[in-house]
């Protein structure tokens, strides 16, 4: 299977955006959105954090030229890793909860 | 006697094979034919298999007495940590996949090797680093955690030799990902013309299982025991209440693969037993699509359970139900291999030829160990026997029983196509029989140990318990005689064995078709499969439709 050729463009215009998201990332540390929700500040920077995720995987490591079968691979990976932290969480979150 | 092993008419080893085809030590270290490394992982694997033993023998002659004279108390710590930590990481998981997949799963679909050659090499290095580690840490002090690493007492407690043990254990999850990355790459990419999915042989659905698990769970315990460890050399707090972790964290981290990893050691042995019933009862595998698919579903069901193993140490109550429930879901596909099984046996034309002792052996004690893990799945009684003896017995029916009776028939089964020699049939069946009763004497009494209140990992215990304790240590012995005695006579069919022939069973699988043993290269040509998997009926190069035919070797070696 012939690798598709990713242009120098592409590269430079991602690292710029992974730039960009991680300044992003540092001035959203030094204001208090948790003032308006509580936990707001750690979203924000876990939401950041995984826009840069999803775009290193997608063009730096070609997920998203790559076959479905690789997509999949990739999906399953993100899927298993949901269900240890939506599993865990759940012990985490219920632990408070009154039991009769 | 004579030292020229016998020959049945008509039957020559290849002139030129795997195992003659270069010489001297540098071939097989630098070798990448993946049968040769099959051949370094079992001998590997052995060796960890008697340092576990050894272990195991120590742990039930101390037991003999309730007093436990044997060792002392911290030794006693050490002994079944250590047993544990080289039986699961560097025996039980590595063993049939790294040994038999290994050697077989480019035979079965029909390839001139695994797809990444060099990986598999380096996979097996990367074993042996890790188990220098582990024989390191073994050596220098020990280790006394218990193999489940828990925290705070493997990073902050315990005296002994964690750091090496978990390094080694970090080092050697990377073995087990290349392999399981090597095997679904094979699977997909280098299956022979007409080999489709679902004429591939169970026992590759069974790795091909097993390796989704390796590669998505063992990341998660490597990073885990190396978080363990970074705590312990750096006390950074990710585990220690103290420095604002939670221990929880680390066992729910550490079961999200170490419960899938029983799977990684059972799949496997399921797969060798789907290959020696339809062979040994001569007819086509009942049910070939749902055992296929039951491969798949334990190996994703068995991602969803892990928090059975935490019902006693904090987590939510809320959280303990649902795992109970979800835990339960696991019975299903394995029961569906098991009546699939049974089901090919009915009206089978079954010989008990060794390996399908073995395989016999299997359901019986699988069947044991699955259901007894129902009984633990369930939260109430699990707070009964939580931490007793009946689970140390529930595992190790499934371990033991399961794993270790699937690797042992499946070498039995394999082994004329291995070495191209076939070994002493009635010691073998003597062999397998002893194993059998020794095991059930040495986990059976165990069960009552656990119900009656008998703690696991204690040194000592109550006098009324000693009948059961020298009941279980007397089956251990009966048990190693039983290991023992295949070592002995398969070392010796290499020599002095009788030549096998190609098909001795015979059974219907692509790794029949070619020499035994196989060229470097697998087959001459690059087979073409148009038939369909177990099929007895339409096969008449089996020499199964005219039973006076004199096309086929004895199926074992005192005929």
């Amino acid at each position: 299977m012939s690798e598709h050729i990713v242009s120098p463009k592409i590269y430079i215009l991602i690292f710029a955006a992974l730039m960009i998201l991680t300044i992003t990332t540092v001035y959203a540390a030094t204001v208090d959105l948790n003032a308006h929700f509580a936990g707001l500040n750690v979203i924000v920077a876990l939401l950041i954090a995984t826009c840069k995720a999803v775009l290193v995987i997608l063009f730096f490591m070609h997920a998203y030229y790559s076959s479905k079968r690789t997509k999949l691979i990739v999906f399953a990976g993100f899927f298993w890793l949901a269900i240890m932290l939506s599993l865990t969480l759940g012990d985490y979150g219920s632990r408070s909860w009154d039991v009769h | 006697m004579s030292t020229t092993p016998p020959k049945p008419p008509g039957y020559q080893l290849p002139e030129e094979h795997y195992l003659n085809a270069t010489y001297g030590i540098r071939s097989w270290l630098l070798t990448t034919d993946h049968k040769r490394i099959a051949l370094l992982y079992l001998a590997s694997v052995t060796f960890f298999f008697f340092i576990g033993g050894i272990f195991a023998t120590m742990i039930r002659i101390h037991l003999l007495t309730p007093a436990g004279y044997l060792v002392t108390p911290e030794t006693y710590n050490k002994l079944f940590t250590m047993h544990g930590v080289a039986m699961i990481f560097f025996f039980l998981i590595p063993s049939i996949p790294a040994v038999l997949g290994n050697f077989l799963i480019p035979l079965m679909i029909g390839a001139k090797d695994v797809a990444f050659p060099k990986l598999n090499l380096l996979s097996w290095y990367i074993y042996i680093t890790g188990g220098c580690f582990v024989l390191y840490s073994f050596a220098t002090g020990g280790l006394d955690t218990g193999w489940t690493f828990y925290t705070p007492l493997s990073s902050v407690y315990s005296n002994s030799a964690v750091t090496p043990a978990v390094i080694g254990i970090f080092i050697n999850g990377f073995s087990s990902i290349l392999t399981g990355l090597n095997f679904v790459v094979t699977i997909h990419t280098m299956r022979a013309p007409g080999m489709t999915w679902f004429r591939l042989p169970l026992f590759v659905w069974a790795q091909y299982s097993t390796s989704i698990i390796f590669i998505l769970g063992t990341p998660v315990i490597a990073i885990t025991l190396l978080l363990a460890g970074l705590e312990r050399m750096f006390h950074l707090g990710f585990f220690n209440p103290a420095l604002g972790g939670d221990p929880i964290l680390f066992q729910h981290l550490f079961w999200f693969y170490s419960h899938p990893a029983v799977y990684i050691m059972i799949l496997p042995a399921m797969g060798v037993i789907s290959e020696i019933i339809p062979t040994f009862a001569r007819k086509p595998i009942f049910g070939y699509t749902f055992i296929a698919a039951s491969s798949i579903a334990i190996a994703v069901i068995g991602f969803f359970v892990w928090a059975h193993h935490m019902f006693l140490t904090g987590e939510s109550t809320y959280a303990a139900l649902a795992f109970s429930l979800l835990s339960y879901l696991v019975a299903i596909p394995s029961a569906v291999k098991v009546f699939n099984w049974t089901s090919t046996l009915y009206k089978g034309s079954i010989s008990y030829d060794t390996p399908m002792l073995y395989a016999l052996g299997f359901i019986g004690l699988f069947l044991i160990g699955g259901l007894t893990g129902l009984f633990l799945a369930c939260l109430g009684l699990d707070i009964h026997i939580h931490d007793t003896y009946f689970v140390v017995a529930h595992f190790h029916y499934i371990m033991v029983g399961g794993a270790v009776m699937g690797y042992v028939g499946g070498l039995h089964f394999w082994w004329p196509k291995i070495t191209g020699k076939l070994y002493p049939e009635f010691l073998a069946r003597l062999a397998a029989v002893i194993l059998f009763v020794g095991f059930n004497l040495t986990f059976f009494p165990q069960f009552i140990l656990g119900y009656l209140g008998m703690p696991r990992r204690y040194h000592n215990y109550p006098p009324e318990f000693q009948v059961l304790n020298v009941m279980s240590t007397a089956g251990a012995s009966i048990l190693a005689l039983g290991y023992l005695l295949p070592m002995i006579y398969l070392t010796w069919s290499m020599r002095y064995g009788k030549v096998a022939g190609r098909n001795p069973w015979p059974a219907t699988g692509l790794e029949w078709t070619t020499a035994s043993p196989p060229l470097t290269e697998n087959f001459d040509v690059t087979p073409v499969v148009d038939w369909e998997p177990y099929d007895y009926k339409n096969r008449p190069d089996l020499g199964l439709q005219t039973p006076t035919a004199p096309t086929l070797a004895p199926a074992h070696g005192d005929d």
